[in-house]
């Protein structure tokens, strides 16, 4: 048998073993693999998680022995240190020589280490291999601050992983911008605060000079003649090619490195080959991991004669950094009279989207995305199929607005031929032929039947849309299915719950469900028994989620937060004092909340029945802080004592908080009374906002702050008190009855056919006559209200739910904390 | 399970944990969590700290299933963990430690190596 020797078990070898395997060429040749590593080839691209946690082998492509059940002669711990052109063999570390017909060359890459006086001291690492993880961990413990220098996606990367370990962390870029080849000025403007606000250092414009320190390092020097101490570096600025072993055989190599081969793979020699990250083809070293299985693939369909040529590839990359999306794709950053450029940026919440389109308005060019990325997948494809862009092509970056989502192009209109999941180059075509031939009708099993979405995963969502626009053409239904464990809607249980009056969980998952519930299951149940019997929550306890369950929100540290209801933000000097007291007592942190009431932080969980026994004695209730329920009504001075104030607009907002307190609802709920148009209490950022005029009362609805800010409309004007409340009863009842789970009424409202116009035909004009009925609904649900932490310290019971150990009155002594501003807060 | 292999140790009474949920206990300065499948009687027992953040909260996280394989969710960043042998289903980069845990005469053991 004629034999092929392969240099190199990293990503791309190993897909050319994968391939092989798959490929006629196995009955010709036997397959010897070397590589230099102690490690089968493994999975570089999650390297970070090796750092946090992951074993090793987890990270394998492929388990040890399957190179053996595929007659693959794998020699690991073994580097080539010589190529015999003449003799045709190589020769190992070992002294070992090795006779080949056919020899591919995947050498891989190294980092890239600029020149820098002093490397040689301890303390100064790079990223790139699992044993370089292994050093940079064992060193951690004698660190306190660490520099990165290299501010690209590998730079962050290990930034990331230090700073997560408790080290203080710069990063340091030699260009002026982060993230340099991905990002323009103004992206990486954004990133940077980003990465600021996360308690990164960052500094740009800065080439390190030397490494300061006797044997170990201490400090960077920049040749600006600044310093930075820091006792751990991690130089992550690049990769170099490996191109050694080609060069002293005699092979071309690029001028700036890397082993020249044309778009077969080929070098100038006929029997060696080369891919990956060690080769320059059409001018570029290609340093992500799609293209380099490209050039395995196309190598594999050359040794069997085929004709496959490596062509380039599409150089999009999504990431998910640190805390943010950063994405580009196309021609990210092209420039000139021939393009224009639709640019959104929002500095306050940190986003950044640019798409750069031809002059005639006609195709997508490429573009960047930070902050948030969900139409990465999509302008990809109309970048990659060269569709005609659509009127507006500001809507892919916007949203639609009053129209169909992503400016009019979904799913549908792309052509079979798009390859959807380029890891495993996978097509449309490919996915709905599954679907349609193997019944594969769900996401996973497309995934097994294909393998798109196996690598990355980033078109996972595309194969959902895929799949649902599929069902549709079809006639299908799709239903929103709550989980695997219920076949039903959130709609549907409703009505079962309500309709067969089941009071628990574990009756309605053995009636109408399998399994034992889930995350989703469990809460959203939780929820729609509470909207629907408003029975004491914590009786079922653990199939609510953590801030029900324990009836107070976890904080870091698995801490827990207090906040006491003050209807309408109205507080007597006593009240106050209590809560001071309180505070004083148990040491909490004390901060007033944006909804005026105030809250305390950092209760350990066995805390909370007696701080609530205290605040309970002195006349308060639980605010529902932790429930997705009513939260406050907030209200402005109002006519008692502003001389502008129409109505009193506090009296109405207390009677407003006291009269839903407790309401469970698919989100939490907010409102807001204003007295007069100057909208002081901000009533119009609320899910329900009520401003006073000459006449009576404006009804705002569906409002809200946050990340997705949005002025609630006007439902009715000039009603009376009365009309208010009923209005009220009737329009969150009927959104209690029909959102999805964790809908807030903004979204809900974007979401409903017919829009502000169909509510009010609902609420006001009663068109489904169904408003006595919702009126009555209410008055059911609030008449059960009882206040839940009242019932918890009455009884011993219940109390015994919030023990930190089962077995001991010990308390929990991992909590620490350490001092700000004179009060504490919890320690990194 | 090979239960000579193990030095058993007293973690408190069944009753003493909530059913279909968990609870935390203290045992040598260890904390761990207990969670209790009242559904088909099975016990499940792993360290009570998330090696996400780690803080010591994983009793107090929602229990449920994925196709069949017992799951606890960490309640402060959801995420998910193999009951069964500790993996975390969506970051493969997390994982905890588990005890094995048996029931006899109303008393709930841990095993330790």
């Amino acid at each position: 048998m004629k034999k092929i020797i392969l240099i190199g078990n990293g990503m791309t070898g190993f897909k050319f073993c994968e391939k092989f395997v798959a490929s006629s060429l196995r009955h010709e040749y036997e397959l010897l693999v070397f590589g230099e590593e102690k490690h089968p080839a493994y999975d570089r691209v999650h390297l970070s998680s090796y750092y946090t946690g992951t074993q090793a082998d987890d990270l394998y492509l492929a388990p040890s022995n399957w190179y053996l059940e595929n007659k693959i002669h794998l020699r690991t711990n073994e580097k080539i240190v010589q190529i015999d052109r003449e003799s045709k063999s190589v020769l190992s570390e070992q002294g070992k020589s090795y006779a080949y017909d056919i020899l591919v060359l995947a050498t891989g890459s190294s980092a890239f280490v600029p020149p820098i006086n002093g490397l040689n001291k301890k303390g100064v690492f790079v990223y790139r291999t699992l044993s370089d993880i292994d050093e940079i961990k064992k060193y951690v413990p004698h660190a306190k601050k660490a520099a990165i220098i290299g501010g690209g996606l590998l730079g962050l990367e290990a930034a990331k992983a230090v700073l997560d370990d408790g080290l203080q962390t710069s990063i340091i870029e030699f260009a002026p911008r982060l993230m340099p080849r991905q990002l323009d000025d103004r992206a990486a403007e954004i990133l940077k605060t980003t990465l600021q606000e996360l308690d990164l250092e960052i500094l740009l414009n800065k080439s390190t000079e030397k490494i300061i320190g006797s044997d170990k390092i201490e400090a960077l020097q920049f040749t600006d003649g600044s310093n930075l101490k820091t006792d751990l570096l991690i130089i992550s600025a690049g990769i170099k090619p490996r191109d050694e072993l080609a060069k002293s055989a005699g092979l071309e190599i690029h001028p700036r490195g890397g082993i020249l081969v044309n778009s077969r793979m080929e070098t100038a020699d006929p029997s060696i080959f080369a891919i990956g990250e060690c080769v320059v083809v059409h001018e570029m070293v290609w340093g992500l991991v799609a293209p380099c299985y490209e050039m395995a693939e196309v190598l594999i369909d050359n040794l069997q004669n085929g004709s496959s040529e490596f062509l380039g590839f599409d150089l999009s990359s999504k990431l998910k950094l640190i805390g943010t999306d950063v994405a580009s794709f196309g021609d990210a950053m092209v420039k000139d009279e021939n393009t224009k450029t639709i640019i959104y940026e929002n500095k306050a919440s940190g986003i950044y989207k640019r798409l750069n389109i031809t002059k005639d308005c006609k195709y997508l060019l490429g573009g960047i995305l930070v902050g948030e990325s969900e139409e990465f997948n999509l302008l990809k494809q109309v970048v990659n199929n060269k569709m005609p862009l659509p009127a507006n092509p500001e809507d892919f970056i916007l949203g639609a607005r009053g129209g169909d989502s992503s400016a009019g192009i979904g799913v549908a209109d792309l052509p079979g031929s798009a390859i959807i999941c380029s890891c495993e180059n996978i097509s449309k075509e490919n996915i709905e032929m599954a679907i349609e031939m193997d019944e594969a009708q769900t996401v996973p099993l497309i995934k097994k039947c294909t393998k798109a979405g196996t690598g990355c995963g980033g078109c996972i969502p595309m194969l959902d849309d895929i799949l649902t626009h599929y069902l549709k053409s079809q006639g299908l239904e799709v239903r929103k299915t709550i989980c695997e464990h219920f076949d039903y809607t959130r709609q549907e249980l409703y009505d079962i719950i309500k309709v067969n009056e089941i009071k628990t969980f574990d009756e309605l998952l053995k009636q109408y469900g399998k399994g034992s519930g889930c995350e989703t299951c469990k809460p959203l149940i939780a929820s729609l028994l509470a909207s629907i019997w408003n029975d004491l929550i914590v009786k079922q306890d653990t199939i609510q989620d953590t801030n029900d369950r324990f009836l107070a929100n976890i904080q870091q540290g698995g801490v827990y937060s207090v906040v006491p209801r003050v209807p309408g933000g109205e507080i007597t000097p006593d009240k106050l004092i209590l809560i001071g007291q309180v505070a004083k007592k148990y040491d909490l942190y004390t901060k007033i909340t944006g909804g005026q009431r105030v809250d305390l932080f950092g209760a350990r969980v066995d805390q909370l029945p007696i701080i609530w026994e205290e605040l309970i004695a002195g006349g308060f209730e639980s605010g529902h802080a932790y429930g997705k329920s009513l939260r406050t009504v907030k209200s402005c001075v109002g006519s008692t004592w502003c001389r502008f104030g129409m109505h009193d607009s506090v009296s109405f907002a207390i009677e407003i908080e006291n009269r839903y307190k407790g309401l469970r609802s698919p989100h939490k709920l907010k409102g807001g009374v204003s007295g007069c148009v100057r909208e002081c209490a901000e009533a119009r950022s609320k899910d329900f906002g009520i401003i006073a005029t000459e006449k009576g009362w404006n009804l705002f609805v569906c409002g809200n702050g946050g990340a997705n800010p949005r002025h609630a409309d006007l439902l009715a004007s000039d009603l009376s008190k009365e009309l208010v409340i009923k209005y009220l009863d009737r329009f969150l009842m009927y959104y209690i009855k029909t959102a999805e789970p964790l809908t807030r009424t903004s979204k809900w409202l974007s979401n409903l056919e017919g829009g502000l116009k169909y509510l009010q035909d609902v609420v006001i004009n009663d068109c489904l006559s169904i408003g006595d009925k919702l009126e009555t609904e209410m008055d059911q649900v609030l008449s059960h209200y009882k206040c839940e932490w009242t019932e918890v310290v009455k009884s011993p019971e219940l109390r015994k739910k919030f023990r930190q150990f089962v077995n001991t009155d010990q308390k929990d002594e991992s909590i620490k904390f350490v001092s700000l501003r004179d009060q504490k807060m919890p320690a990194k | 399970m090979k239960t000579e292999e193990y030095q058993w140790i007293e973690a408190a009474p069944v009753e003493e944990f909530p059913s279909n949920g968990g609870a935390a206990v203290l045992i040598k300065g260890e904390q761990i969590a207990i969670f209790h499948f009242s559904n088909e009687n099975r016990w499940f027992a792993t360290q009570n700290k998330c090696p996400h953040k780690a803080e010591m909260v994983i009793a107090r996280g929602l229990t449920g299933d994925s196709d069949g394989h017992p799951k606890v969710v960490c309640p402060l960043h959801k995420r998910s963990f193999s009951l069964e042998n500790g993996k975390c289903f969506s970051d493969k980069e997390y994982q905890l430690k588990t005890y094995p845990v048996k029931v006899e005469n109303g008393m709930v053991y841990i095993g330790f190596e």
